[in-house]
């Protein structure tokens, strides 16, 4: 086994470099479980809100789609499945997915893997650290998420199954990243088919668990969720995944064995010798680089706008007399229900919308850390028109976003019986939250003219709205603190009419935030990462 | 003709380090100027502060008779730059690339652009990404050298191209500097700056420790002298700036000698050679490497202390 020597090393080498980004994963995925799982045992006290709950969600193919299958609905453990549902799944998916795509290919298309190789080093010893690392990861992972149910009081059967099922869906992940690393030459390529195969693997199943299962069985999602967790468990379906994962993880090894190094099984095609005439400007540029990833948030933003909006008739008899979920929904008095519910969505929506501009900003800063903006600025082109067209991105993609999270939120509801004039009504609504989606997303902007290095800090600024947002009056915070958020002046309709002063204070505010950052970049040294 | 560019006691400080310590550079209209200095001696962080990239701390900066701060959209019309450490987009191909400078610069010269792709022979549909060191080096090149602007600032240019490339890009100087535009190179190879620079100045720790034309230069360091003499030399040693002094004598009774002399000594020693019968001679000039080693290596100083003491 001389192509294994060295693994050891590289495996040191690895949760050396990425201690805190794979503890953060392992975290954040067993921190979701225990949270959801204490909120859950919170919200439905009695088996009488169990049992409202899981009539609601049953006649809801919304619900179904969104989260997973009926399985003991009416219980807490099946109420805690569902609601970690299919989308803790994907994001173990993703963080498999992420992690072994920046240590396989990300690793040798930046040329450190070269250096590596050149030492005696076998050749599948990379790919082996990467597996061990990841899958070592995911292991903790599924420990946590099956110890925090157990501390919570859920049975030991139920709560190891439902880690198992996670552990199923990182390793097949894990697996197939690891392939399609090795088929593909570019890292984005290498983690995009993942991510597409992750994202029809949800769809698949959402399809399925909708119209009565079959179709579920075609999705690894619907793998972990076939086994039952705290409903009467069945194990063979995590046998399946396991195979699979193992079956993916040997295919990625053989492929590994037969290819040149920093080479893939499909060649790179050439592209356009001359530039199309639009590319012609820094805008045209800004738009060649960002327009993918704003594609990708507004499709979600209007994705999730579309479930919300399609669960809102719902709603009522989803609450029912549970007066834990009432009381977070309609804190303003003689307002209905679902005008409440739709204000909380078009809330998380916003939130949700700045995000597009953080990554925005975020990617111009690497624009100058990683040294192509020099080029640019020895042109005529001046400053305040580089930066300009970056920012015009950034709040271009945050408005997008949140308007079609509206738009998406107004047909949602229409098609389950809102009226068409929500359609319009539910668009306009989402703009009112625009001046403070853009004040936050003038945050990173402004730390990009003082602090370039702290652009990334953009992202705490949406973090702490939406802790604000989400658990401000959970937690009982003192107004001050709640005021903080810009979100929080947002006058929240359609529950509460327009009222102007607040929004015109915020769009100055934002305005004054992305004006300063402008004049501090053009004052500044330009400072390479 | 007033300088193209004009520095004068340039200070730039990084927190705690002196990057540039009291810097002057001096570029006339038309001429190919040498930039010399050691890794890290601040090379890249003149020219950043000659683009506006950077703001000079203390230090009088001029170029094309503006101000690089405050007028650099002004004067960026009037340059195009290279850098050394080229960084691309990495899902455009070159040629989008080209083309993307070529029209931000407002100074689109199709004809020029294709002869350029083709004499550096850079295959222009190739994503970044895929491209070698050599190859962004010819994408940034292209792209610089495409343009009409009448400065052009290189930073390490050539850095990652093979001979062949080299030899193209040297041709390329030539013929700008033959159509009487400026080039500030800054460089590391020595034979390249030899072969297209008249003046050069060369930096070290952020100071100008030496500039002037190569001519000017090669006077202050010493020439190599090999010769045979039908007699033996006598007084050779005796005379002022000549060292490291060898004599033999050979089988057939000629001798021969070998010694460094200063430069502005050579003549007063060749006529000691020739009262000698000079048989045969070989003289070296200083090379630009031995110019440039005089001020960068510390194992040197010593050596010339003794000498100024004598």
């Amino acid at each position: 086994m001389t192509s294994l020597v060295g693994t050891g090393a590289l495996v040191r080498l690895v949760v050396r470099r990425d201690r805190v980004r794979l503890l953060a994963w392992v975290a954040a995925i067993v921190a979701l479980v225990a949270v959801t799982a204490a909120s859950t045992k919170g919200l439905y006290p009695t088996q009488r809100d169990l049992d409202l709950a899981a009539a609601a969600v049953r006649d809801n193919p919304a619900a179904l789609a969104f989260n997973g299958p009926d399985q003991a609905l009416d219980t807490i453990g099946g109420q805690i499945a569902y609601q970690v549902g299919a989308f803790g799944l994907v994001v173990v998916g993703l963080m498999s997915l992420l992690l072994v795509g920046r240590l396989t290919r990300t690793e040798e298309d930046s040329g450190r893997l070269e250096l590596v190789r050149s030492m005696p080093v076998g050749r599948d010893a990379p790919l082996a650290a990467a597996l061990v690392v990841v899958g070592g990861a995911q292991l903790l992972t599924a420990a946590g998420a099956s110890a925090s149910l157990v501390a919570l009081d859920q049975e030991v059967h139920g709560s190891v199954v439902f880690g198992l099922g996670f552990l199923g869906v990182g390793w097949v992940w894990m697996g197939l990243t690891a392939l399609t690393a090795q088929v593909a030459e570019n890292p984005r390529v290498a983690t995009g088919v993942a991510g597409g195969a992750l994202g029809v693997a949800y769809v698949v199943r959402a399809a399925g668990d909708m119209s009565g299962g079959g179709l579920s069985w075609l999705s690894p999602i619907g793998w972990a969720q076939k086994a039952r967790p705290f409903a009467g468990e069945t194990w063979w379906p995590l046998v399946l995944l396991l195979a699979v994962a193992a079956a993916l993880v040997a295919a990625a090894v053989v492929v590994a064995e037969r290819r040149d190094f920093g080479a893939g099984l499909v060649p790179p095609r050439p592209g356009p010798a001359r530039a199309a005439p639009g590319l012609r400007s820094p805008l045209a540029l800004a738009v060649r680089l960002h327009r993918t990833a704003i594609a990708w948030w507004a499709l979600a933003t209007a994705l999730l706008g579309l479930v919300y909006g399609s669960l809102a008739e719902s709603i009522e008899d989803f609450i029912g007399d549970n007066e834990a979920i009432a009381d977070i929904l309609a804190s303003l008095e003689g307002v209905s229900l679902v005008d409440s519910y739709l204000s909380t969505s078009l809330l998380i929506t916003a939130l949700l919308a700045v995000g597009p501009a953080l990554q925005v900003a975020g990617r111009m800063r690497a624009e100058e850390a990683d040294l192509r903006v020099e080029p640019l600025l020895a042109t005529q082109l001046s400053r305040p028109r580089w930066m300009g067209a970056h920012v015009a991105l950034a709040l271009g993609g945050a408005a997008l976003a949140l308007a079609l999270g509206g738009l998406g939120l107004g047909v949602g509801h229409a098609a389950v019986g809102g009226g068409t004039g929500q359609v319009a009504e539910l668009t306009v609504g989402a703009l009112v939250y625009l001046p403070a989606v853009l004040l936050l997303a003038g945050l990173p902007v402004l730390l990009f003219g003082v602090a370039p290095r702290g652009t990334v800090g953009g992202w705490l600024g949406l973090a702490v709205a939406f802790v604000i947002a989400m658990f401000g009056e959970l937690l009982e915070l003192p107004q001050l603190v709640m005021d903080v958020s810009p979100m929080q002046h947002v006058p929240p309709v359609p529950a509460s009419g327009v009222r102007v002063p607040p929004l015109a204070v915020l769009a100055a505010l934002a305005a004054t935030t992305i004006a300063a950052g402008f004049v501090a970049f053009r004052r500044r040294d330009l400072r390479p990462g | 003709m007033d300088p193209v560019i004009s520095v004068r006691g340039l200070v730039k400080t990084f927190g705690s380090t002196r990057a540039l310590d009291g810097l002057d550079l001096e570029v006339a209209p038309g001429e190919v100027h040498g930039f010399l200095g050691p890794n890290g001696s601040g090379k890249t962080t003149t020219i950043r502060v000659l683009l506006g990239l950077l703001r000079a701390d203390a230090g009088e900066v001029r170029l094309l008779g503006g101000h690089p701060w405050h007028d650099a959209v002004e004067l960026h019309r009037r340059l195009a730059y290279v850098p050394g450490d080229v960084s691309l987009w990495p899902k455009l191909t070159g040629g989008e690339i080209i083309d993307l400078f070529a029209r931000i610069r407002g100074d689109v010269d199709e004809r020029r652009r294709d002869e350029l792709i083709q004499r550096f022979e850079l295959d222009p549909t190739k994503r970044a990404r895929t491209y070698s060191k050599g190859n962004r080096q010819k994408v940034a090149l292209v792209a610089g050298l495409a343009s009409s602007a009448e400065l052009l600032v290189l930073d390490e240019p050539t850095s990652g191209l093979d001979p062949l490339m080299e030899a193209i890009f040297q041709d390329c100087i030539r013929e700008l500097r033959d159509e009487g535009r400026t080039v500030l190179l800054s460089s590391h190879i020595l034979a390249e700056v030899e072969a297209l620079c008249e003046r050069v100045s060369i930096i070290r720790a952020g100071r100008t420790v030496e500039s002037g034309s190569l001519d000017s230069l090669r006077e202050l360091t010493r020439t190599s002298v090999t010769a045979t003499t039908e007699r033996p030399v006598e007084g050779l040693g005796a005379l002022p700036g000549v060292h490291d002094l060898e004599v033999r004598a050979q089988l057939d009774g000629d001798t021969e000698v070998r010694f460094q002399v200063d430069t502005a000594q050579l003549g007063p020693a060749i006529e000691v050679l020739s009262r000698a019968g000079i048989r045969t001679l070989l003289s070296q000039p200083p090379t630009l490497e031995e110019l440039f080693l005089r001020h960068y290596g510390d194992q040197l100083e010593p050596d010339e202390l003794v000498d100024d003491a004598g």
